[in-house]
């Protein structure tokens, strides 16, 4: 308990705070079929453009109101959380493993491989990236999985170059060198000796990028371009709540709010887990 | 008198791009031998203790020459088979102790992955080697020091560390690259007695390469001294000092500072030993490019 305190004081909330909306968020994407109050497809126009429980004309049983066909915002803030969630886990996870190993591989062995990875990297930097996954996504056809690997395939660069980045410094250390006359092979002092120390960096830029993939997935669901309309998600709602934003805000301002907040938590528990676990800075 | 335990034979390294940076270089180390190398910076020292343990830097190629250990020419194993037979028989203590030791990694597991790698010890056992390999380099409370990560030791601790896992898989030979550099003199003292003590007692060959020179009239049973890449004086220590044959040896001693003479007693080398210097280099290359073509 006392160490639980002495950590909260070294770190701050930060870790508790962002991780504790995450738990939240990931906990709606797995049960969402089971706690939404409604279906967040069914539709009532009857009950059209509710507003949230506190304002009046309001209906009980629907908390955040409705939109303007009618459908739980609650109920459809929730269930949108899992598209967010897959594509997080999903992109950031293929971003990074790609990312990173050429990035290891770059940074480590240098010369030719350094050269040619470099060069890949430069010129898929000039591609400008929204435009890039738009046209990803349209030919691979709209879908979860065609989002993920868009994402994968545009944002393995930032990885790429800070990992490169960091491995070089930590080659140039004599404990590589130790390691290399112990007798181990230039693989082998890599991911034995390398990685660990470069791990850090790499999980900080995963948390980001997680975020990084939230705000893409409702970027192309903003222009149609992510999963089918029956699912519910944050850049899907936004967009639908634009047009009547000056009749029911609360169909906007939710899901910005839902997606504001899992971004901001995803780059904090990055930054957090770093501070609390990495040895060097602890 | 015995076989020597590391011979280098006429090494010669040089640049892919031409440069030389080892001009044939031999030297022995004997059983219980210890060896300095001494020379000033750049003159190719560090660069002969990568190609004893066979991590030259990429851009650099061995053109002439062979190293062998324990009786085995190292060039003619195989990649995979020369890297576990060289990690038996040697190891390696680096310049800096600040960046030899993997920051990411306890002390603990610093030291037991090396025995675990070269031994094949299990976990307990070589968790309790390192335990009396800690002790037996003064540490203090080395079951608090196993459980620390390098950036909690100072210096001085991490040196320790080093000779430690240096010594652990009782190795014939250990080449110690300026060890003390880094450190500063109270310190240094204490860690030259140290690696002394160790060498003593385990009875390895240690080739220390070193610009200091009282180090090695300290340390030292014989030295060679290395101008440029080219070997210009090796001797007994014995002899070196009393009867320095080359004029650079002896140019190297008037740099040394000494308590026992007067600050202005230093002499730089003279601008006509430099150019001696240069000349005999030049003409060694002379010789190198003359040489009949390969096979």
């Amino acid at each position: 308990m006392a160490e639980a305190r002495a950590i909260m004081v070294r770190t701050g909330p930060r870790l508790w705070l962002s991780g504790s909306w995450l738990i939240l968020m990931a906990l709606a994407a797995i049960f969402a079929p089971v706690i939404v109050p409604h279906d967040p497809l069914a539709q009532d126009l009857m009950l059209g453009k509710l507003p949230p429980a506190w304002i009046s004309g309001s209906e009980p049983g629907y908390l955040l109101g409705t939109d303007s066909l009618g459908r739980d915002v609650l109920s459809r803030l929730i269930s949108a959380a899992r598209p967010a969630f897959i594509v997080a886990i999903g992109a950031g996870l293929a971003a990074c493993l790609l990312g990173s190993a050429l990035g290891l591989l770059s940074g480590f062995f240098g010369g030719w491989t350094d050269r040619v990875i470099s060069r890949i990297v430069d010129i898929w930097m000039a591609f400008p990236p929204v435009l890039l996954s738009i046209l990803l996504v349209a030919f691979f056809n709209p879908s979860l999985t065609s989002v993920i690997l868009a994402i994968a395939i545009i944002d393995w660069t930032r990885f790429c170059r800070v990992v490169r980045a960091e491995t070089m410094q930590q080659r140039r250390m004599d404990y590589v060198e130790s390691a290399r006359a112990m007798g181990l092979s230039r693989m082998a002092t890599l991911l034995k000796e390398v990685l660990p120390n470069v791990l850090p960096a790499i999980t900080v830029l995963l948390s980001l990028e997680m975020g990084i993939a939230v705000i893409v997935e409702a970027i192309l669901s903003y222009v149609n371009l992510s999963v089918s309309t029956d699912q519910a998600t944050w850049g899907s709602m936004i967009a639908e709540g634009r047009g009547i934003i000056y009749q029911a805000w609360w169909v906007l301002l939710f899901p910005m709010i839902a997606l504001f907040l899992t971004v901001l938590a995803f780059s904090q528990f990055g930054e957090g887990l770093k501070e609390r676990f990495d040895p060097v800075l602890r | 008198m015995t076989a020597p335990y590391l011979t280098i034979a006429s090494l010669s390294v040089a640049l892919k791009q031409g440069g030389r940076l080892l001009r044939s270089v031999s030297l022995t180390v004997h059983p219980g031998e210890v060896h300095a190398l001494v020379g000033e910076s750049g003159a190719g020292k560090s660069m002969i203790a990568r190609a004893v343990f066979g991590i030259l830097p990429r851009a650099v190629d061995v053109v002439e020459g062979h190293v062998m250990l324990a009786g085995q020419d190292l060039a003619r194993l195989p990649e995979g088979a020369r890297r576990l037979y060289i990690g038996k028989r040697a190891a390696f203590i680096p310049q800096d102790p600040l960046t030899a030791l993997n920051p990411a990694k306890r002390i603990e597991q610093q030291i037991c992955d090396r025995l675990i790698h070269i031994l094949g010890m299990k976990k307990a056992e070589a968790r309790a080697r390192a335990l009396a390999l800690l002790a037996e380099v003064k540490i203090a409370e080395p079951e608090r020091v196993m459980r620390l990560y390098p950036h909690e030791l100072s210096g001085g601790m991490r040196q320790r560390v080093l000779i430690a896992s240096a010594f652990s898989a009782e190795p014939r030979l250990i080449v110690a690259d300026e060890p003390t550099t880094a450190l500063d003199v109270t310190v240094q003292k204490q860690i030259l007695g140290l690696i002394a003590d160790m060498q003593a007692r385990h009875g390895t060959g240690l080739l220390f390469i070193t610009h200091n020179l009282g180090v090695v009239a300290k340390l030292c049973q014989s030295a060679t001294v290395l101008y440029a890449g080219k070997v210009v004086e090796q001797a007994p220590v014995t002899e070196l000092f009393a009867r320095p044959e080359h004029a650079y040896t002896r140019a190297l001693m008037a740099a040394t500072p000494r308590y026992d003479r007067p600050e202005d007693s230093l002499k730089p080398a003279s601008p006509e030993l430099i150019a001696e210097l240069a000349r005999e280099v030049a003409l060694t290359d002379a010789a190198w490019a003359r040489r009949p073509a390969h096979g």
